[in-house]
């Protein structure tokens, strides 16, 4: 293969350069501690309440926009109505926003005076400065992962198979189910990985809207910051290094499962 | 099982698909929708199938009326120009489909769906495919394993959209023979669209024409060819001379030039005359209707075709049989043996 070498190397030297010599020297700061104390840091009570409270709502949130960012494909793609080109642009506006902007407007709209908030705070539920509020604010940063990696994949969807489906005897459930979601199988998985991804990492939005209550919403890069602000700086490359782990063993795990739904449609 | 359509509207926009079509399939026939582009036969196989719905008119099929019910009750196999294989799904998962999605209470257990699935595949001849998937297949195969999945649910009727339009000229010759040998085979009322002429001529039992959202002729391949009902017809099918001519008082003119050939029972005016190619009979000079200079000649097989420039200055091609050679500057009479005039 022409031009191998020198596309392979600078592949080499860049994700290097940009990737792997920075999350090296994390972890090389965290073997400053001894393991004891790394299990130390690790094992209290607060780290594990952060590593939880970032770690499970991303996955939720996640959960949340592969469901709801389907159906707005769906939507987008399949039907023409009146502004859909509005729409389809609207989709992207939590990519550019900058985050503290995001987490303002959202904190100002689910706070107990606020436009959202007041109605809710009257049903006895409370949003914002709460893990609730961490959640709606992860699923506003996420849910344009899963719009954009699915939709070219539906506009690709032949709308014929769905009439060959119904032909055939399927009702729409079972074409959806049987038919559609297994031809977006792989599309859907990237989308839920890069929404999770994007929601453990965010950083900016979050601590606006949490309260940041240590144990209850303090979100896991928060901590590290208030490690490093305390120049515990150990502390916080080794929180680092749990989350990178971890981060990479999930996103890993949802990218084989998405190459073996992949297989089971070889390229055209 | 019978089809019926009964002065059949659908309109697109501002586009007429199809503008009041009436149309009876017998039972067991093989009918081949023939017509160009926008002719509006796609539209009606879609609406047969419930695919599309009409603006007005009726569908009966088997005596019932079909606008009642959606495709998924029909009970229509219908194949597809682009095959609309599930892609992620193997060969024998895409013809166990129908079967797979019936409802809980007629559907058949899983032994007797394989058995039936093996039985398709032989039927289509690709037992030994069931395991790839589209992707591996070529179009030919896919073609055939669609028509196979058509056939799981045991329809009522057969639709085919262009069944062989995106396969290449071989594999679409040897695909003809064999659709209609499996019709016979099966047996199934079918009706099937394509552009083709001679698609249709070789395939169905019953040619219908259409152009522009109307039935233009509705006859077996003889007829369709041998006596075509309107201009339009004859320019479709077979390869035409057209020559613009005026009828008056029972003389055709071409040009101001009377021709010497029967008029009886046309109407005065504008007209315009059909022969085909091979129905040119090539004579000596003055000994014909017609009269032209060879411009050039090739050679297809037994035919040599002419380009012949007539004393009035219209330039036509002619197939004249081999033996007795033309040469580009002869001189030549040209007398149709057979031709068919149509006012308007």
């Amino acid at each position: 293969m022409p031009g191998f070498g020198l596309t392979m190397g600078l592949t080499l030297t860049w994700l290097s350069v940009i990737i792997l010599i920075p999350l090296a020297g994390l972890f090389l700061k965290s073997l400053e501690l001894s393991p004891e104390q790394f299990w130390n840091i690790l094992s209290s009570r607060r780290t594990l309440n952060a590593l939880r409270v970032s770690f499970g709502l991303a996955f939720a949130a996640a959960c949340v926009n592969l469901v709801m960012g389907s159906i707005i494909v769906w939507a987008l793609v399949r039907y023409r109505f009146p502004g859909r080109r509005i729409f389809d642009a609207i989709v992207d506006v939590p990519f550019a926003l900058p985050t503290a902007v995001a987490g303002v407007a959202l904190t100002a709209l689910f706070a107990e005076k606020g436009w959202l908030g007041a109605p809710l705070a009257a049903l006895g539920i409370k949003v914002a400065f709460t893990p609730v509020g961490i959640f709606v604010a992860m699923i506003f940063i996420g849910i344009p992962f899963v719009v954009r990696t699915v939709q070219p994949v539906l506009q690709d969807l032949d709308p014929e198979i769905e009439e060959a489906a119904g032909s055939l005897g399927a009702s729409r459930w079972q074409t959806i189910i049987r038919v559609i979601l297994p031809s977006l199988a792989p599309a859907l998985l990237t989308g839920l990985a890069l929404a999770f991804a994007r929601a453990v990492g965010e950083y900016g939005s979050v601590i606006f809207i949490a309260g940041n209550l240590p144990n209850v919403s303090e979100i896991a890069p928060l901590l590290i910051v208030i490690r490093l602000s305390e120049f515990r700086y150990a502390d916080a490359t080794a929180i680092a290094v749990v989350m990178l782990v971890v981060s990479f063993v999930i996103i890993f795990a949802v990218n084989r499962l998405q190459r073996w739904a992949q297989n089971r449609i070889p390229a055209r | 099982m019978t089809i019926e359509v009964k002065n059949l509207v659908k309109q697109f926009g501002s586009f007429k698909a199809l503008d009041g079509v009436d149309l009876k399939v017998d039972s067991g026939e093989l009918l081949a929708l023939l017509g160009p582009s926008g002719s509006g036969k796609t539209t009606l196989l879609r609406i047969v199938a419930g695919l599309d719905w009409p603006d007005a008119g009726e569908v009966l099929i088997n005596g019932e009326d079909a606008l009642a019910q959606g495709a998924r009750e029909r009970h229509v196999g219908f194949v597809f120009q682009h095959y609309a294989l599930f892609r992620h799904m193997s060969v024998f998962e895409n013809v166990a489909f129908g079967l797979r999605v019936q409802p809980r209470a007629v559907r058949k257990d899983e032994a007797t769906i394989r058995r039936r699935v093996k039985e398709l595949l032989d039927l289509v001849q690709l037992d030994w495919l069931a395991d790839r998937y589209p992707s591996q297949l070529s179009g030919g195969q896919r073609q055939r394993i669609a028509l196979a999945r058509a056939l799981a649910i045991e329809p009522r009727i057969l639709l085919l959209d262009e069944p062989f339009g995106a396969l290449d000229a071989k594999v679409r010759k040897e695909l003809r023979r064999w659709l209609r040998s499996l019709h016979h085979e099966i047996n199934v009322t079918s009706i099937f669209v394509t552009h083709d002429q001679e698609e249709a001529l070789e395939v169905a039992n019953r040619v219908v024409v259409m152009d522009k959202g109307r039935i233009e002729q509705i006859g077996s391949p003889d007829d369709v060819y041998e006596t075509p009902a309107t201009a339009f017809v004859h320019g479709f099918i077979g390869e035409s001379i057209e020559l613009p001519v005026r009828v008056e008082g029972g003389v055709v003119r071409l040009g101001d030039r009377p021709l010497n050939l029967a008029a009886d029972g046309l109407v005065s005016g504008a007209s315009r005359l059909f022969v085909r190619r091979h129905d040119m009979l090539v004579g000596p000079p003055g000994s014909g209707a017609f009269e032209g200079a060879v411009r050039h000649v090739r050679n297809f097989g037994p035919v040599q075709r002419a380009e012949v420039a007539l004393s009035g200055g219209e330039t036509i091609e002619i197939d004249a049989p081999r033996g007795r050679e033309l040469r580009a500057g002869d001189t030549i009479g040209l007398e149709p043996r057979r031709y068919r005039i149509f006012t308007g």
